[in-house]
């Protein structure tokens, strides 16, 4: 081999090539699992298509003992196992990089790299005669092959024991053949290959208390905390997760143990309209409801997102965003849906969205989301996508306040309104934009309203009258400005020097962007970074931009639609903004975010400080 | 209609029931609606069947969709919450509302546009989850808003005002609802009030989901020659299969009815539903000879009116989701929220 073989301990990217269905995706995640357990963070990825069998997956796990939990790009070491990718898995390995293939047929030098490291293993030979069955055959390959690569990186076989022990709690059926086929492929990968290979996992102290969790259950869960009862949906790809943890969790929290009764409700409704009426009709009728889509059903719920905003109807509404437009990509990710949704429905209409960076945010967010669609009488979006909500992600643990208590908003009372208290539907009394409501059913004279999507005044009366119009749309501007202090404040990572360049991200860019920033100052540029966390935006981003010669705006879209947003809404020169813009369906890379910045930064003459200087 | 509003004083005289309330307060604003709209009259009947039920105005929550038909909420029990929301969407609305809170009573309020054509997946889907409710589908086959387009319960080879002649099959509201899984199923005329009442007290008592369809002639687009929908086609096509009493409880029954005339219907609330046969052999606790009898008819250009099926043992959606006696709407952190030593032992789980 011509090349230097990689070295690394605690730092480098394994990828697993499979076929969809094959039952690769538990044995890749205890892989994963089993570094954790070592105090070794990690960051896997789902790569999977549109499909349930047969199609080429992947699953990539980045091992970052310094906790860059962004993509990195570029695999060490390959676990090729579908033949269908050969070559396209075989050219993305890093040169000096490793090749993991089943060698039962070997593979012809002329299919091989010359610059890369390849380790054959009869794996499908040493199925066939330890198991007659062919599903066994299948699945305890995947094991086997986990067995082999704990000792090629020298990983601690004993983690990988415990967490099988643990999911095979009580199934001592199952339990003690993944034992021996794990033991199996570390006993061969010993025997036959030199272990351990370049790469290796070392113990470490990083992972601390973090948890390990996915994003739509992480988000399901906060609407369980925060107090939602109903939850409509449709499944879409890659939301349905959230639905199906809610009712998940909802079965182990929230059944009423006197009497066994549920206190929720879940109905997979017939279509994503179905879905975010009864959210509305709930909403309406006072219980908190969300409902949980992507791009392609928000589109379908525009026209009840327009008369939530105008009829003023608490909604939560959970967009997993994906690849678009039309169907797009499904099962990639993306964060182009800020315009569709900022401004979805016809007419002057704009929405409260918030905009989780990971698993932990994603609990907060939505549970926060609950309060302000309360609060604020309107629909409010958290803006989350597929790298957050279908991967497991290591995160700081959840935390919740046993002080806290729902902010249900400004209801009426049967007794203020038996008091007389003046009810006026649309009248703002506060000052604040927001006005009181009622339940239905709440007196039996006093605070009945009729509800419609027609203009009206502020006693919700029927008004086609142009100045009942203009003081209702003005009104629900202000309300709109109220929403500003409300929602979660966009958060400043300084740079160590000052700097002329400041950097805007938002969502699932920030592992990359974190990694970025580190990246950048290794190379001698410095920038201010501000995590932009909800719209409507607060004055902070402006005072930002207006701090910096050049603000750059990392998004995972083609048309920076967060960048058009902050032109419009927080009336920025857009001359003062760079777009960089990731979009091909993978999480962005600090690599792509440093290269990008670099060169742009080169582009305006910026000479980096000198590292000696700067330190 | 009249630009009068309507005078909040009520006559000393006026009588009232079990709760206290007259008619008038089951009332709401004026109606906006053409003079002789066969929507006003199923309001009157409303209003007269809630009065009669003795239920108390601001319990119902009243839900529409979009349409001259899903006006009228606004025309009746005025002290009521109503939802007029988007067209072809009220059962969704109204599905979300009673997981709200399922102690209030639903009513909702559509049209043959809004339940035939746009919102054809939602009436479906309604019924198919027996959401507790009394869908009222005031049904005339056009659409009157907008001017007079047929809608998709026109009759095949009926005719516009325009002169135009429908070559569509017609989509039949109370098939579908018998298909769907409805547990309270009828048909009614807005000209025939005596008919009307009872179905519609029926339906509310009803515990599941009771659909009435109400043949409802538009004065302004389909009351002409050459449409099935007109007063006087209904009336000449009306075949009424039953004559509906309501009872409140079985002791209030003292009528006396010849052996065979008559199927009692206990409901689950004590209240006895009391079919006076008009058509000997009907069966309304048969949901397969209810469709092919409604099927029968229709082939022949005939209405089939009265109860048409009915299950005693219906069930509804919170029945089905299991969910706790009290309303969603009234349950507070304490009962929903899992609190801060759960979520450690969650988090721990999760390492």
């Amino acid at each position: 081999m011509k090349t230097k073989s990689i070295q690394a301990v605690n730092d480098f990217v394994v990828k697993f090539a499979n076929v969809n269905g094959s039952g690769s995706a538990s044995a890749n995640e205890l892989f994963a699992r089993s570094i954790l357990r070592m105090g070794v963070p990690v960051s896997p990825r789902n790569i999977f298509p549109s499909n349930i069998q047969g199609l080429p997956t992947w699953y990539e796990v980045r091992v970052t003992e310094r906790g860059w939990l962004g993509r990195r790009g570029g695999v060490d070491l390959m676990v090729a196992m579908n033949p269908q990718t050969w070559n396209q898995d075989l050219a993305e390995i890093e040169p000096g990089g490793y090749l993991f293939y089943d060698s039962t047929r070997p593979m012809p030098v002329s299919k091989l790299r010359d610059d890369i490291n390849v380790l054959g293993m009869p794996l499908t030979d040493i199925c066939n005669a330890t198991y007659e069955d062919s599903r066994q055959r299948q699945l305890f390959k995947n094991i086997i092959y986990v067995g082999a690569l704990a000792a090629l990186l020298d990983m601690d076989a004993g983690a990988i024991a415990e967490l099988i022990g643990e999911q095979y709690k009580g199934k001592e059926k199952l339990l003690k053949p993944n034992l021996t086929a794990m033991q199996m492929g570390r006993d061969y990968a010993l025997s036959h290959l030199k272990c351990p290979i370049g790469l290796r996992v070392k113990k470490a102290d990083a992972v601390g208390k973090k948890i390990f969790m996915e994003g739509n259950s992480a988000a399901a869960l906060g609407a369980v905390y925060g107090g939602a009862t109903v939850c409509a949906w449709y499944p879409i790809t890659p939301s349905s997760s959230v639905a199906e943890a809610f009712e998940r969790h909802c079965k182990r929290l929230r059944v009423d143990e006197a009497s066994g009764k549920n206190k929720f409700a879940i109905v997979q409704a017939e279509d994503e309209l179905a879905s975010i009426g009864i959210v509305t009709g709930a909403g309406w009728n006072g219980a908190r409801a969300f409902t949980a889509t992507s791009g392609p059903g928000v589109s379908l719920m525009t026209e009840f997102i327009g008369l939530a905003y105008f009829a003023e109807i608490p909604a939560t509404i959970i967009n997993v965003q994906r690849g678009g437009p039309s169907t797009g990509m499904p099962t990639r990710t993306q964060q182009a849906d800020i315009l569709s949704t900022a401004y979805a429905s016809h007419g002057d209409t704009k929405h409260v969205m918030l905009f989780p960076e990971d698993p932990k945010e994603c609990f907060e967010f939505t549970a926060q989301a609950l309060d302000l669609a309360d609060r604020l009488q309107t629909p409010v979006f958290v803006m989350t996508d597929l790298d957050i909500g279908m991967n497991t992600r290591l995160c700081d643990p959840l935390e919740w306040d046993d002080a806290r208590v729902y902010d249900r908003g400004k209801v009426m009372s049967a007794e203020e309104l038996q008091a007389g208290k003046d009810f006026g539907r649309y009248l703002d009394v506060d000052g604040d934009g927001i006005t009181y409501r009622t339940y239905p059913g709440t007196h039996p004279t006093r605070g009945a309203y009729f509800t419609r999507g027609t203009t009206k005044d502020r006693y919700a009366r029927y008004s086609e009258a142009g100045p009942d119009y203009v003081d209702n749309m003005q009104r629900l501007l202000k309300k709109f400005e109220t929403a500003k202090t409300l929602v979660p404040k966009p958060l400043l990572t300084a740079a160590q020097h000052p700097a002329r360049f400041g950097v805007l991200y938002f969502g699932s860019t920030s592992p990359a962007m974190s990694e970025a920033l580190d990246g950048l100052a290794a190379l001698g540029i410095y920038v201010n970074a501000l995590r932009v966390r909800a719209f409507p935006f607060q004055d902070e981003i402006a005072d930002f931009v207006a701090a910096h010669a050049k603000v750059f705006v990392i998004e995972q879209n083609r048309d920076a639609q967060l960048k058009t947003l902050l032109v419009n809404e927080a009336h920025i020169n857009p001359a003062s903004l760079i777009s960089v813009l990731h979009y091909d369906g993978t999480p962005i890379t600090a690599r792509f975010i440093v290269k990008e910045i670099s060169a742009v930064s080169a582009a305006l003459n910026v000479r980096p400080l000198k590292k000696d200087k700067a330190a | 209609m009249t630009y009068l509003t309507k005078p909040k004083l009520h006559h000393p005289t006026l009588q009232k029931n079990k709760v206290g309330y007259t008619r008038r307060d089951y009332e709401g604003k004026i109606s906006t609606l053409c003079a002789g709209c066969g929507h006003d009259s199923i309001s009157a009947s409303i209003i007269q069947a809630c009065w009669e039920l003795d239920i108390q105005p601001h319990r119902v929550a009243k839900l529409s969709g979009i349409g001259c038909s899903s006006k009228t909420p606004d025309y009746f029990l005025g002290s009521s919450h109503g939802f007029n929301s988007v067209h072809g969407r009220m059962p969704s609305v109204l599905t979300g509302a009673n997981l709200a809170n399922r102690d209030l009573i639903y009513l909702g309020v559509s049209g043959d546009g809004d339940s035939a054509s746009i919102g054809i997946g939602q009436f479906a889907h309604i019924m198919r989850r027996g959401v507790n409710l009394t869908y009222i589908l005031e049904n005339n086959g056009v659409y009157g808003l907008t001017k007079g387009q047929f809608s998709a319960t026109a009759d095949a080879g009926s005719k516009s005002k325009r002169g135009v002649v429908n070559r569509d099959a017609p989509v039949d509201t109370v098939s579908l609802a018998l298909q769907l899984g409805a547990t309270y199923v009828a048909r009614g005329f807005s000209g025939d009030k005596k008919q009307l009442v009872p179905l519609i007290r029926g339906a509310i008592a009803h515990q599941g989901a009771a659909f009435i369809d109400v043949l409802s002639p538009c004065v302004a687009f389909n009351n002409h020659e050459g449409s099935t929908r007109s007063y006087d086609y209904v009336r000449e096509h009306n075949e009424t299969v039953n004559r509906l009493d309501f009872w409140p409880t079985r002791d209030a029954i003292n009528v006396e009815y010849r052996e065979g005339e008559v199927i009692d219907v206990p409901q689950h609330d004590g209240s006895i539903l009391r079919l006076r046969k008009t058509q000997p052999d009907y069966d309304p606790l048969d949901r397969v000879k209810a469709l092919n009898h409604v099927a029968e008819h229709q082939a022949k250009g005939e209405l089939v009116t009265g109860l048409l099926y009915i299950d005693p043992d219906a069930d509804d959606l919170h029945a089905h989701l299991n969910t706790v006696d009290m309303p969603f709407n009234q349950l507070g952190v304490k009962e929903l929220c899992p609190g801060a030593g759960v979520l450690e032992k969650l988090n721990a789980a999760m390492r």
